[in-house]
């Protein structure tokens, strides 16, 4: 079988990117291979474990299951591009560190951009919806406890209720 | 002081940003992709394999079959420290790839590629023919007559039996008035499913293999490495990074020597040998099911006259971690609810079914389930409180083990018990869900456990340490110890500044280890490290100190005697004044005209104590029972493991055992297809692993009474989380349901059979 490649131009983490990719390849690979953003983690490759997770045009994907030529004209974001350009960490990625929420740190990526993901939707979640929410995500090392106070907390301080996020 | 504080992790911000370097974001490009071609029968032999045809693939570069193997080193797979006794060496029962298929899933060719896409059509392509035999995946139907044998020098496919034998059981149980107890319980092979896949890369330099490896144990990879390629150990390097969790799967060799090999064989090219989720399922190793049975034969004030423990392990296919797991379980089935006349007898047993190895808690969860599900079912059968009824009988404090010679030390079950009671409001709720109706009903239920830091007097226990200063006055750490996600370098680096008299952020623990330079040590297991690697810390700091202060002395002028490091100052004790800065005097000891030095200090620990470790879960749950499910609404774990290094760090590490032990209770098990053998549900779909919506809010709470036989306080931690949990779950069942649900998980599965046979499903 010859192989075909195509060409995919789109937005990583804020910069213009064109490559040559087979078209066979998934954008987790495309991202791991092409651009070594090795946040971008393959923990099942099949879409179940969401260690792969990253944000295109806003939304939350499984990139091991999304095809690296569908990423043409995209805007994407890794982990990589969530810190500032001096390295200062975003709310959340901050929370994770405060909350214990760091084991092995393999999940993590995925988790951070879920949780990216939903807190820009800006309004304030339950926490049946938070955890449905996060559950496409698999975690072996915390429980999930200390990713919940993580995401809880930044949603509310986000909406500017300290009070009600300490008591988390 | 830093030790008892809650510091951030060293690793924390790295893996927060993406930086964190495992082994699939190391290796280079340019490797070329193996893959494992596994067998399709459940027990027989290759007679042939044709890859005529996956040769022709473009980017197939070789193909190698078990008929490839010519000298055949048959080496052990365990992550236990090797033993120059014979009697106590793990049993070497693998090759690299095998003619004998002996459970569905061995590896029996391997492709190299220089794609994965090519590596799997070629896979696909290979043919293989084999001799079938008959085969058994039941323990109780392997030690039958007749049963398929698996392994030539097992008779009855009976790896290893061990018995305990205290008093006398059979005069014992003729005590008039005794009432007798009986149970079989059951818990099913489970996988450890860390979040990334167990992984390594091999290439060659000079004579010598490097092999970068996911793993837990890279000092024991070395070795088995060698044992298998049947080359001198110090020709094997092994790395490790970073690593995606292990739970015990990692503290096992696993493909390290198959990629070794196949690098080898091509001349010493770079190999890289992913594996997958699937493969991970079936082809790495699985909790060992276990089946005991007990009887206990109990008086009518409550007190244990004579107890009986059968236990069968089910070993799967290959030797692995073997009877250890068993023997473990079954040793802490006396010391639990002591009593003067006990009989134990534990069997490991050859199936062909995936293989049994070390997964977090290593027997006890199995035991725990056994011994809990049975304790509650005495305290049924004698009218008594659950919670009374362990008080009455728990290993009492100043309780002395005579073979490892612990102590209890304190009142630890009674201060866990306690805690947690009050943190969960059980005595409420246990008079509050007493005698329910109706179909939906809630319950409370309490397990407890114990558990051996560290692997004397069994086993080896040795740690080495290297310190290295700085020209500024920092130091540089090095243990054989390994990171595995725990925050076991964090707690390093709080003891070595506590130890060593500097501040935290001079501390760097190098967290990769490599054979070749990492002083030698045997790795995560046991929840051995921050005990074992405490005692090399606490050694090795104070030789450095000595070194650093003698050569202060010179700078100073002071006797040494008045000398101290305090938060990385040299200071004269007798006033508190600070001399010069540990910078100072080491920037002045490197480059010294006349008297230069690197002060160093290198020192192993040979640990010859052990700590028992306790605590208890609490579990509350609801049960529908038309709909046969357990819904958790809330759990506690209360641990007594000593000093806390580090309280934010351990109590994440005990909700990750409590997610553990709530997918044991509940959802995960291993399912195997009779007619075949096939592992039915190897991946994360179908595997019911829980999520983040099947947890209540996790609860843990301490007691830290100080471990004296430790050089900080602490005590096993890591495993102790994942033990009682599942019982506990199960016992609340109980209390809402009088149901005795002894076979985990408590899935609608199970739990349709036992509401059906107890008639407690609505017409």
């Amino acid at each position: 079988m010859s192989r075909q490649y195509k060409l995919v131009s789109c937005t990583i983490n804020g910069k213009q990117a064109e490559k040559m990719v087979d078209v066979r390849a998934s954008l987790t690979d495309m991202l791991r291979d092409d651009f070594r953003l090795t946040s971008v983690k393959k923990g099942c490759e099949v879409g179940e474990c969401g260690a792969c997770n990253v944000i295109i045009d806003g939304e939350c994907f499984n990139s091991c299951i999304y095809l690296a030529i569908w990423a043409d004209g995209k805007e994407i974001l890794t982990l990589e591009g969530l810190a500032g350009p001096d390295g200062e960490l975003s709310d959340i990625q901050q929370a994770f560190i405060d909350e214990t929420a760091v084991q092995c740190g393999f999940c993590t990526p995925g988790f951070i951009m879920s949780a990216a993901a939903l807190l820009n939707a800006g309004r304030e979640f339950t926490d049946d919806e938070i955890r449905r929410q996060m559950s496409g995500h698999l975690c072996r090392c915390t429980g999930y406890e200390n990713i919940f106070r993580a995401v809880k907390k930044t949603m509310l301080r986000r909406l500017g209720k300290e009070k009600e996020a300490e008591e988390v | 002081m830093y030790v008892g504080k809650s510091v951030t992790r060293t690793d924390a911000y790295d893996k927060v940003t993406g930086r964190t370097r495992y082994t699939d974001d190391l290796c280079d490009r340019g490797a070329y992709t193996a893959r494992v071609l596994h067998a399709s029968i459940a027990h027989g032999r290759v007679v042939s394999i044709d890859i005529s045809e996956a040769e022709k693939i473009p980017g197939v570069v070789r193909i190698f079959t078990c008929f490839d193997v010519k000298e055949k080193h048959y080496f052990p797979t365990a992550g236990h420290p090797w033993s120059t006794d014979p009697e106590h060496q793990d049993v070497a029962d693998r090759l690299v790839l095998t003619e004998e298929v002996r459970f569905y899933g061995d590896d029996i060719a391997a492709v190299v590629a220089e794609d994965e896409v090519s590596a799997a059509q070629a896979l696909r392509a290979i043919k293989t023919e084999y001799e079938e035999y008959s085969f058994v995946l039941d323990v109780q139907e392997a030690v039958k007559e007749g049963a398929p044998q698996i392994h030539k020098d097992y008779p009855g496919n009976i790896l290893k039996h061990t018995t305990i034998r205290k008093g006398n059981y059979e005069e014992a149980v003729k005590e008039p008035g005794l009432v007798r107890v009986e149970g079989w319980y059951e818990t099913p092979a489970v996988q450890h499913c860390h979040i990334e896949n167990f992984i390594c890369y091999a290439q060659m330099e000079g004579e010598r293999i490097t092999v970068t490896a996911s793993t837990q144990i890279p000092h024991i990879v070395r070795r088995v490495v060698g044992q298998a390629l049947g080359i001198d150990w110090g020709r094997v390097r092994v790395i490790k990074p970073y690593i995606g969790g292990g739970f015990g799967n990692k503290q096992d060799v696993l493909y390290e020597p198959l990629c070794a090999w196949l690098s080898m064989k091509l001349g010493g090219h770079l190999v890289k040998l992913n594996v997958s989720r699937e493969e991970t399922f079936v082809c790495n190793r699985v909790r060992h099911a276990i089946r005991s049975h007990i009887i206990s034969w109990v008086r009518p004030d409550g007190t244990y006259a004579a107890r009986k423990l059968e236990a069968y392990s089910d070993q799967g296919a290959y030797a692995s971690h073997g009877h250890s797991i068993a023997a473990k379980g079954a040793g802490a089935f006396p010391q639990l609810y002591p009593c003067e006349n006990i009989e134990v007898d534990a069997y490991t047993v050859f199936t062909n079914k995936p293989v049994g190895g070390a997964m977090r808690g290593y027997g006890i969860p199995q035991a725990m389930w056994a011994a809990e599900c049975h304790t509650d079912e005495v305290a049924a059968r004698m009218g008594m409180d659950p919670v009374a009824f362990r008080r009455k009988n728990l290993m009492p404090k100043g309780y002395k083990d005579p073979f490892s010679k612990n102590e209890l030390y304190y009142d630890s079950f009674n201060q866990c018990l306690d805690k947690a009671m009050e943190a969960i409001g059980y005595e409420r709720k246990y008079k509050e869900y007493q005698n329910q109706t109706g179909m939906i009903r809630k319950g409370i239920g309490v397990s407890v456990f114990w558990y051996n830091t560290a692997v004397w007097p069994i086993s080896l226990e040795t740690s080495s340490c290297r310190m290295v200063l700085n020209q500024d006055g920092s130091v540089q750490v090095q243990l054989g110890e390994t990171e595995i996600g725990q925050g076991a370098d964090t707690a390093f680096a709080q003891m070595t500044a506590d130890a060593l008299g500097v501040l935290l952020k001079d501390v760097h623990v190098v967290s990769c280890q490599d054979t070749d330079v990492t002083p030698f040590g045997t790795g995560a297991y046991a929840s051995r490290q921050t005990y074992t690697a405490g005692c090399a810390i606490r050694q090795t700091a104070s030789l450095l100190k000595e070194r650093i202060l003698t050569y202060a002395r010179d700078l100073t002028r002071m006797p040494v005697y008045n000398l101290d490091i305090k938060e990385g100052n040299i200071v004269r004790i007798t006033d508190g004044r600070i001399l010069m800065t540990l910078g100072e005097l080491s920037s002045e000891a490197l480059y010294s005209m006349t008297n230069s030095q690197h002060l160093t200090a290198e020192s192993t620990a040979q640990i010859k104590s052990n700590a028992y470790s306790f605590g208890c879960t609490i579990a509350e749950v609801e049960v529908d029972i038309p709909m046969c499910r357990v819904k958790l609404l809330d759990i506690v774990n209360a641990h007594d493991a000593g000093t806390l290094i580090n309280p934010a760090l351990a109590e994440a590490q005990v909700h990750g055992g409590m997610s553990m032990g709530i997918g044991f209770g509940l959802s995960e098990r291993l399912l195997f297809d009779e007619k075949t053998g096939r592992t039915l549900n190897g991946s994360l779909l179908d595997y019911k692993l829980s999520t983040f919506m099947d947890h209540p809010r996790l609860k843990a709470v301490f007691v830290e009474n100080p471990e004296p036989t430790g050089a900080f306080g602490t005590k096993a931690l890591g495993e102790p989380p994942v033990c009682s949990v599942a019982p506990a779950i199960r016992n609340a069942v109980y209390q809402a349901t009088g149901a005795a649900v002894n076979e985990a998980p408590l899935n609608p599965h199970n739990l349709f059979l036992k509401f059906s046979e107890e008639g407690l499903l609505p017409d």
